[in-house]
């Protein structure tokens, strides 16, 4: 019982550390520059206006889906640094669909969203079957592809485009009204409404935890990550499990840009939200692979953004002051985790050998 | 076991055979010679002008560089995706201390940023074990933000500076040889097949050169020497291939790594100084547009060896050049010679009893063969695809030859050796 006690308190001690040692670390940079440190803080650690909070769960509600998608392919040791072309290449089909408004109302949503998926797989599963059948890193193929995807995406916009009234701005056809996902108010007043697509977010975030400890698939599947020699010997096929494990983070991908297309932009343009799967890497690292982490870590991050934001009229600090702090708790956090397995398996051993009623390492050993 | 150690010995032989230097020269000869053959064939003029040379070395060096730190670190097993962040710190470290000290300054200062990018990711990776990728990605942002908040404070209200880039830099020296340039040009002017190709080739070389070039390409050669030519560089490839053999024949693996990790800070960080410095003329936010990530696949393209990464770094930097410059027409051409190559591969595979790969060879060179008879010039968008489209194909038919250092990314504690 003690022992569990222990374990519990270095597991919600290890992030906290981690948190303090990254603020400590970005206190330091601002010192070097000469920046007002304590202004700094005070802007950004203060209890954000309702307005804002709402603000934090939309981005956070983006920014968690790219994290699902990266972790999917984490925990089958697959790196799929693609989601940031997944899921431009997916939201811009899908908003070119749900444009064209063939069915009505929310058939024309629905249709648009498994659209956005089953494109985001496909572009995900260029990389799959390079690696399946040639061997070739998806590390490297998802790098190209997001380049690929960019020109693309640029090439068929204009293609696809309408001129926005008295500006340069192009983008896909406004959907229409019936079509969109609807808001709501975060706090019942006007100013605080949070994307409707929350909830299929959460349902995500559910659905990857089922599937990935409820079922035989997830089973092999996060058996194959963790030992692929493991995984083959007990009959999982390994080309398989890499080919499905890459569609499934590509088809989550095609979800990360729907909340904005469907709650907010109602097309997509050139100005289009970018680098959100970039952002998605260091959340699913950060939230360890876990439903419940991802949505902390999705949290914190979009804290950080929104609580940045008025730095630069009120303190006169570059608002990118925090991604610095970002960068910092993602190796921080694991920086955290390691001392305290470190730790936590001496403390571990002292136990062993106490309860065995020995002191020498012999009677550890094993 | 022994069986494999020794299969593994002669594939590895097998492989620097095949990058010597001598195979460099045959191939850079026949593609000099494919390439004067298409631009007779298809009338596209500035697929081999010395111009055209000039703008792809100067496109290749970063991505090299980035490429050979990625190398120095793989070799010493830990994998670096971090390149980029180093690249980036590497362009601020230009603009600040090329700005306010002058260009050599800002070669140094490229370097120091880059190092000291390379030993956060040696502290993260070797001291505390912490997955590389995550150090990688971490150090990737870390220095997006970074760069881009000393930006801010350090060029803003400086003339010509401002939020996101710094002012003008003054460049490093680049030389000329005026008589063989001369008559390396004239050559080139006459159009004799092959020749002037090669006269192109060379007056890239002997015209404007850049001496942050020239440094790049001697880096090559020294790494070369180092790594496969000394005591220190086979205890540093034994820590990348078997860290506790290593550390059993008293090899320090924590200082090996960490001269690795750190030099391969200062590669990417002099890379991220040549793009501000000399393939552009001062810092700004984004520039190094992922190509720390594109050196990391030269790197693989080039099989982690020095010249196989020269040639996969030279490969992407000819054919963003074709992209940018008279891009409709140069790519244009480039489907023509793409569908000739797969007739060929798709010959080879059938030879070798292969008839589904062959049948997907000739299949996609059927559809690239109408697609240059349909059309008569690629769109802008698709030019500029061109280098991410062929390291994805040359990767796809390459891939499987590669031998990867073999623990890569693998823990290693101190004293497990036992």
């Amino acid at each position: 019982m003690n022992a569990r006690a222990t374990r519990l308190a270095l597991a919600v001690g290890a992030p906290l550390l981690a948190l303090l040692a990254a603020f400590l670390l970005t206190s330091l940079v601002l010192i070097i520059a000469g920046d007002p440190v304590a202004d700094v803080w005070d802007t950004i650690l203060t209890v954000p206006e309702p307005r804002n909070m709402a603000n934090i769960v939309n981005n956070a509600t983006v920014l968690y889906l790219s994290g699902l998608a990266v972790a999917v392919g984490f925990r089958m040791n697959l790196f799929n640094i693609g989601v940031d072309g997944q899921y431009r290449i997916a939201a811009f089909v899908a908003a070119v669909v749900a444009g064209e408004a063939w069915l009505p109302g929310y058939l024309n949503t629905l249709l648009a969203i498994i659209v956005a998926i089953l494109v985001g797989a496909a572009w995900a599963g260029i990389a799959a079957v390079l690696r399946a059948t040639r061997g070739v890193s998806e590390v490297i193929s998802t790098i190209m592809l997001n380049a690929i995807s960019t020109f693309l995406v640029a090439f068929l916009l204009r293609q696809a485009a309408v001129r926005e009234e008295g500006s340069n701005i192009i983008g896909t056809k406004q959907i229409p009204e019936g079509s969109r996902i609807p808001s709501f108010q975060l706090f019942g007043t006007p100013g605080t409404e949070v994307y409707g697509f929350l909830f299929v977010a959460i349902l995500a975030g559910v659905l990857y935890w089922v599937v990935l400890n409820r079922t035989r698939f997830g089973f092999e599947l996060r058996a194959s990550g963790q030992s692929l020699t493991a995984g083959m010997a007990s009959g999982i096929n390994a080309k398989r499990m890499v080919v499905l494990a890459l569609l499934i983070s590509g088809g989550l991908a095609g979800l990360v840009g729907l909340p904005i297309l469907f709650g907010d932009a109602y097309a997509y343009g050139t100005t289009f939200q970018s680098g959100l799967g970039f952002a998605g890497i260091a959340i699913a690292l950060l939230g360890r692979n876990h439903p419940f982490g991802i949505a902390l870590g999705a949290l914190l991050f979009a804290f950080l953004d929104e609580q940045s934001n008025p730095l630069q009229i009120l303190v006169d600090v570059s608002p990118d002051i925090v991604k610095i702090t970002q960068g910092i708790i993602v190796l921080t956090v694991v920086i955290a985790y390691e001392v305290v397995r470190r730790y936590g398996v001496r403390l571990e051993q002292r136990r062993v050998a106490q309860a065995l009623g020995t002191d020498t390492k012999a009677g550890v050993a094993a | 076991m022994s069986e494999v150690t020794l299969t593994q010995r002669q594939s590895t032989a097998r492989t620097s055979r095949r990058f010597s230097p001598w195979w460099i020269l045959i191939g850079l000869g026949v593609g000099l010679f494919l390439m004067s053959a298409l631009s007779l064939v298809t009338g596209a003029d500035d697929l081999a002008s010395s111009g055209t040379w000039r703008a792809t070395l100067i496109a290749a060096v970063p991505i090299a560089l980035a490429g050979l730190g990625g190398l120095w670190s793989e070799r010493s097993g830990i994998i670096n995706i971090g390149l980029e962040g180093m690249m980036i710190l590497g362009t601020y470290g230009a603009g600040f201390f090329g700005y306010h000290y002058g260009p050599w300054a800002g070669v140094v200062g490229a370097i120091l940023l880059g190092v000291a990018g390379g030993l956060i990711h040696a502290t993260a990776t070797v001291v505390f074990g912490v997955d590389h990728i995550i150090s990688g990605v971490a150090i990737n942002i870390i220095a997006v933000g970074a760069t881009q908040y000393l930006a801010a404070q350090t060029f803003s209200g400086l003339p010509g500076g401002g939020q996101t880039q710094s002012p003008r830099l003054g460049d490093v020296q680049s030389i000329t040889i005026p008589p063989l340039s001369d008559a390396l040009g004239a050559i080139e002017q006459q159009e004799i097949f092959f020749v002037s190709e090669v006269a192109a080739f060379l007056r890239a070389f002997v015209t404007d050169l850049s001496l942050l070039t020239i440094l790049a390409l001697a880096l090559f050669v020294v790494t070369f020497y180092v790594l496969w030519r000394t005591a220190f560089g086979q205890r540093l490839r034994s820590c990348g291939e078997n860290p506790l053999a290593a550390e059993s024949l008293g090899v320090n693996v924590y200082k090996y790594k960490f001269i690795a990790v750190t030099t391969s800070g200062a590669l990417a960080g002099l890379g991220g100084g040549f793009l501000a410095m000399v393939a552009s003329s001062n810092y700004r936010d984004g520039q190094t547009g992922g190509r720390g990530y594109i050196g990391l696949a030269a790197m693989i393209f080039g099989n982690w060896r020095p010249g196989g990464l020269l040639m996969g770094s030279g490969l992407f930097g000819y054919t963003e050049t074709l992209g940018l410059r008279q891009g409709g027409e140069s790519v244009h051409a480039l489907l023509l010679l793409i569908a000739v190559l797969l007739i060929v591969l798709a010959i080879w595979q059938w030879r070798r009893a292969n008839k589904v790969a062959a049948a997907i060879a000739v299949g996609t060179a059927l559809a690239s063969a109408a697609l240059y008879y349909s059309i008569d010039s690629v769109p802008g968008d698709f030019t500029r695809m061109a280098p991410y489209v062929t390291t994805l194909l040359v990767l796809a038919m390459a891939s499987q030859r590669l031998r990867v250092p073999a623990t890569i990314g693998k823990r290693y504690r101190r004293g497990s050796a036992g």
